[in-house]
């Protein structure tokens, strides 16, 4: 799976530099979130601009990063989802779990 | 004219590498219903979800120890109806007794039948001969 990792205004951001979040590559992606919590980074926004499409374990994998972040007194934010992947959130009443920014000002504004 | 017939079939080894394959197939063909008047763009996205859910679901259900296994899908749509059936030759399990999540405690498990029944109109899980079939329909007008 394609990521990218940046320190931005003291943010740990993830960008998720794929179209696609399945079966076939979230288990990549929880690992990766996991990692970086277990290295003390409790605070993350992940980026998702380019991912169009988001499946059950795409969820799941965001959603064991936003407990593993909790758990450490910290959070697991999202940003810049598009319309159709914020539909799946809302049909699973995830969106009234993460905080959802329209980008990544508006998280920097909200997380600072 | 327009009494237009899509059939596809399409077998896949029991790997998750296909799911994009199965999830475009749908995708695709939600852009080409001549008589679904809703939104377009939102039944290809659940199309391409349906699929990939029922997918992934007869790929851990299907026997993990045969390396040769295969999952089979049929994609029918006639007049008013598109009908998908996705076949694994796993043990089976029991449709009726999958839950609802829980929102108020949502899990990591527990959403890709959620989303299939959602989002379709009808789904089945029923054992025929050597196979178990996951049939799923949705009405298109």
């Amino acid at each position: 799976m394609n990521l990218n990792l940046e320190k931005i205004n003291g943010c740990t951001v993830l960008f998720i530099k794929e179209a696609r979040i399945d079966a076939h590559n979230s288990g990549e992606l929880k690992e990766a979130v996991l990692h970086l919590i277990e290295q003390g980074e409790v605070n993350i926004i992940v980026q998702l601009e380019h991912v169009r499409f988001i499946d059950s374990s795409g969820l799941g994998a965001l959603l064991s990063g936003y407990k593993n972040a909790a758990a450490k007194s910290g959070k697991l934010a999202l940003a810049n989802m598009q319309q159709q992947v914020l539909s799946m959130f809302e049909l699973t009443r995830l969106n009234r779990v993460f905080d959802i920014y329209a980008d990544l000002n508006e998280a920097f504004d909200s997380e600072a | 004219m327009c009494n237009s017939i899509i059939q596809v079939e399409v077998i896949i080894p029991t790997q998750t590498k296909y799911l994009d394959l199965i999830g475009s197939i749908g995708e695709h063909i939600a852009k080409e219903l001549d008589k679904f008047s809703g939104d377009r763009e939102a039944l290809a996205y659940h199309l391409n979800l349906v699929l990939t859910e029922a997918t992934i679901n007869a790929i851990k259900h299907g026997t993990l120890a045969n390396p040769d296994d295969t999952v089979r899908i049929t994609i029918h749509i006639q007049e008013n109806e598109l009908n998908i059936k996705v076949y694994d030759h796993g043990q089976g399990f029991d449709l009726e007794s999958v839950p609802l999540p829980d929102f108020d405690h949502p899990k990591e498990g527990g959403m890709g039948i959620f989303f299939i029944r959602t989002l379709m109109d009808s789904v089945t899980y029923t054992r025929q001969g050597d196979c178990n079939v996951l049939e799923i329909i949705k009405y298109l007008s």
